[in-house]
């Protein structure tokens, strides 16, 4: 290694060294004339470089990549619409407190500032989205600000880094030197929690009868799931989940009651609701999970374990509030506890959980239920890495997947953005080689970046996206139908492409299922080619996703299957369908 | 309620524009901003004037920390701090208007620092109300134009932030 010493080099090798310093082995990325300076120095470097078909996608696969293994995930762009292509990914990723570093090409120090042909203020667009930013003014500096920025994404609340790279000064000639610290007095992350703090929760959970854990993302991302469970079990305390802290505990442990909130199990909702301690780890009270604020858990006093202060006593009152790593508070909180008197508050919760199973219905014996495609794909690859789009298939690939590790399930949860999975699936399959990866996806959200098929088939990554074709764009339809007395504005999609022949088309393996027999041979077929495979399923069209909390509504106030039954599948009116292309397509 | 904040920052270009948009984005009031560079030249020193609850001024607080440009936040008590604001004030007056403008300033301590045939400048310091008392009195002759810094603090004693 190079450090220590140094060597005359130009600011584009010297990030290339950098990179290696890192240990990164993967960026993924799309050149243009202000990042080719770079460029060149890829084309001798050992990096793998995956060249993609849209930037967005780059930065969703640094996401995805960095979400299956833990590491800083790293894309790169040219200036201008190549960097704000990044954009959507960006933000993507500092709302799920991802760690990535951007890199981005940018006109000459001496022109900034001109309106210069593909200039734009990236590090100002990017401000609000990113942990942090830098522009490189002085080569002589890069070194220093890529240690500094691969640094910040990791360390306490990780998230995007962007590093705007003006192309002289990826031209100038440097004297290569790799910092081996960091020197950052404004950046300070607390990771040990304090002792007092953590004695005192012990306390209120030796007193607490009906407590709750409430595990978060941040458990995925501290690697805490081990220390989760011990907690779990030596307490006796259920276990919910938000969307993103799924995995934290395996779907089928008894203590654990599946994702609480909007989307959550009854048993989970009606338990943190109930409960007289909530223990929240690595979790922020998102509108999403607490439903109305006011009738959120009324007789709970709250533990908040967060590495980020900014997020304890942010939307909820906290009692205890812990700053620190999850797993290192954790670990250390395990060793003051002991089991409380929960026997009844458990037994009481098993009850709800046998009264109100997650469930859906089969409206007709021929129709594919798309639950029953998730039931499918949990069965057929058990150890899967599933990620996901948005909408309906999402939040059916929350409930209906058996998941058994963290790090299994990748998902947009913060900023819920269309797109995303399949290209994060690809990231992840980059990261993580010998695991099968099924991008759960919808017909619209596929649409968003499906240009990422040439991705996979060029690079020769499998990745397997199962589409639940519904013909919607499905969860706006359900709020459509639920709250907008069913006026389908604008969410008719059907017969937009053929995804088989789609997938085909750019040398991927397309396959469709129209059976419910038809389903689980299709995946297992498409798993087995070990290629980038298309199942296009076509699901019952107007199921809808229960149970469901309305926005705004208390998290016990939960609209379910009974009480809104799935009417059979019904054709929207077309006078009302003001798409001229789609009418069109429906009539050919 | 009023909070003064003492924020150190690095002083390096786009912090200003960090904590600015910080408060815009997250919906937080400033009453005044005042920034300059302190004994050490690496850091600068913003003064933030902020309206809100306590629980306003800890997530202010904590944001503001989140940013890497930023060093310390420190909230300054009004009881145990030297405030002071300067303002320059542009008053009409003719030659019969300018003798009292002198006196109301010389009552303020204030300084004429410029004069013409139809205006008078006045220069003052102090406190947020000194300065209010004095823009009031000199309303009565017509305020042409006005200019005032916000608000700086040190804490009192041999105490740093
Ligand atoms: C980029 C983006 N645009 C719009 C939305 C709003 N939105 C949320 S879910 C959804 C429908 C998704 O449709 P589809 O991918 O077919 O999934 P389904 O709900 O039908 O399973 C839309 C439009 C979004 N989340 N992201
Ligand atoms: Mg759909």
């Amino acid at each position: 290694m190079t450090t220590g010493s140094t060597e005359k080099v130009n600011g584009a090798r010297a990030l290339i060294k950098c990179l290696e310093e890192e240990g990164v082995d993967t960026i993924f990325g799309y050149p243009g004339g202000q990042i080719i300076p770079f460029y060149n120095e890829i084309y001798d470097s050992n990096l793998r470089h995956i060249l993609v078909r849209h930037e967005q996608a780059a930065a969703h696969a640094a996401d995805g990549y960095a979400r299956a293994t833990g590491k800083t995930g790293v894309c790169v762009s040219t200036s201008g619409p190549g960097a704000t292509n990044l954009v959507t990914g960006i933000a993507t990723a500092y709302m799920d407190s991802v760690p990535i570093v951007a890199l981005t090409g940018q006109v000459p120090t001496f022109l900034i500032g001109n309106d210069a042909f593909q200039e734009a203020d990236i590090t100002g667009i990017t401000q609000p989205i990113t942990k942090h930013n830098y522009l490189i003014q002085d080569a002589k500096e890069l070194p220093r600000i890529v240690k500094e920025a691969f640094h910040i994404a990791s360390t306490g609340r990780p998230g995007p880094v962007l590093i705007d790279l003006p192309k002289d000064v990826q031209n100038a000639e440097i004297d290569f030197y790799y910092p081996d610290k960091v020197e950052l007095r404004g950046y300070k992350p607390t990771y040990k929690g304090n002792t007092q703090q953590i004695k005192r929760a012990a306390e209120e959970i030796a007193n607490s009868c009906m407590p709750i854990i409430y595990a978060g993302g941040g458990v995925i991302s501290s690697n805490a799931s081990a220390e989760l469970v011990e907690l779990a079990e030596t307490i006796n305390a259920p276990v919910t989940t938000t969307l993103l802290g799924i995995g934290a505990i395996p779907t089928e442990h008894p203590l654990h009651v599946g994702m609480l909130g909007m989307h959550g199990t009854k048993y989970a909702n009606y338990a943190i609701q109930e409960s007289d301690l909530i223990i929240a780890v690595g979790a922020r009270f998102d509108d999403r999970v607490t439903g109305k604020l006011e009738s959120f858990a009324p007789n709970a006093r709250v533990i908040h374990i967060d590495v980020d202060p900014a997020e304890i006593s942010k939307n909820v009152k906290v009692q205890i509030p812990i700053v620190g790593d999850a797993k290192q508070v954790l670990k250390s909180l395990n060793k003051y506890i002991r089991c409380c008197n929960s026997e009844a508050w458990i037994e009481k919760i098993d009850h709800w959980k046998k009264e109100y199973p997650l469930n859906y219905r089969q409206v007709s014996p021929d129709v594919i239920m798309p639950q029953f495609v998730i039931e499918q794909i949990s069965e057929a690859c058990r150890d899967a890495i599933i990620v996901t789009e948005v909408g309906q298939h999402q939040m059916w690939a929350a409930q209906f997947f058996k998941y058994k590790k963290p790090r299994t399930f990748i998902t947009s949860g913060g900023l819920g953005t269309m797109g995303y999975g399949f290209p994060a699936a690809i990231g992840a399959k980059v990261g993580k080689p010998d695991k099968t990866v099924i991008n759960i996806a919808g017909d619209g959200s596929f649409q968003m970046n499906s240009q990422e098929l040439a991705t996979a088939v060029q690079n020769d990554i499998p990745v397997v996206s199962v589409i639940l074709n519904n013909g919607y764009l499905g969860m706006v339809r359900q709020w459509q139908e639920l709250f907008y007395d069913r006026r389908y504005s604008h969410t008719y999609i059907k017969g937009s492409v053929d995804f088989v022949k789609l997938a085909e088309a750019y040398g991927a393996l397309g396959l469709r299922a129209e059976k419910p027999s038809e389903v689980r041979p299709a995946i297992e077929e498409a798993v087995r080619s070990g290629r980038p495979a298309v199942v296009e399923v076509i699901v019952e069209c107007e199921a809808n996703v229960y149970p469901m909390v309305p926005a705004g509504a208390a998290i016990n106030e939960i609209l379910d299957i009974e009480e809104h039954a799935d009417t059979p599948c019904a054709m929207p009116d077309l006078r009302k369908v003001k798409v001229d292309g789609v009418l069109d397509l429906e009539e050919q | 309620m009023k909070h003064t904040l003492a924020v150190l920052v690095e002083n390096k270009s786009g912090v200003l524009s960090r904590v600015a948009s910080l408060f815009s984005r997250r919906g937080y009031n400033i009453d005044s901003l005042a920034v300059g560079v302190t004994e050490d030249p690496e850091i600068s020193r913003m003064t933030i004037v902020v309206q809100g609850d306590d629980q306003v001024l800890e997530q202010v607080t904590k944001q503001l920390n989140k940013l890497v440009d930023v060093i310390k936040v420190s909230d300054i008590g009004v009881d145990d701090a030297v405030e002071r604001e300067l303002a320059l004030i542009k008053v009409s007056a003719d030659v019969t208007a300018r003798a009292e403008i002198i006196q109301i300033a010389n009552i303020f301590r204030a300084r004429i620092v410029d004069v013409s045939p139809k205006s008078v400048t006045v220069e003052v310091t102090g406190d947020e109300g000194k300065i209010d008392a004095i823009e009031k009195l000199l309303r009565q002759f017509g305020i042409k134009e006005m200019v005032r810094t916000g608000k700086i603090a040190l804490v009192r004693g041999s105490k740093k932030v």
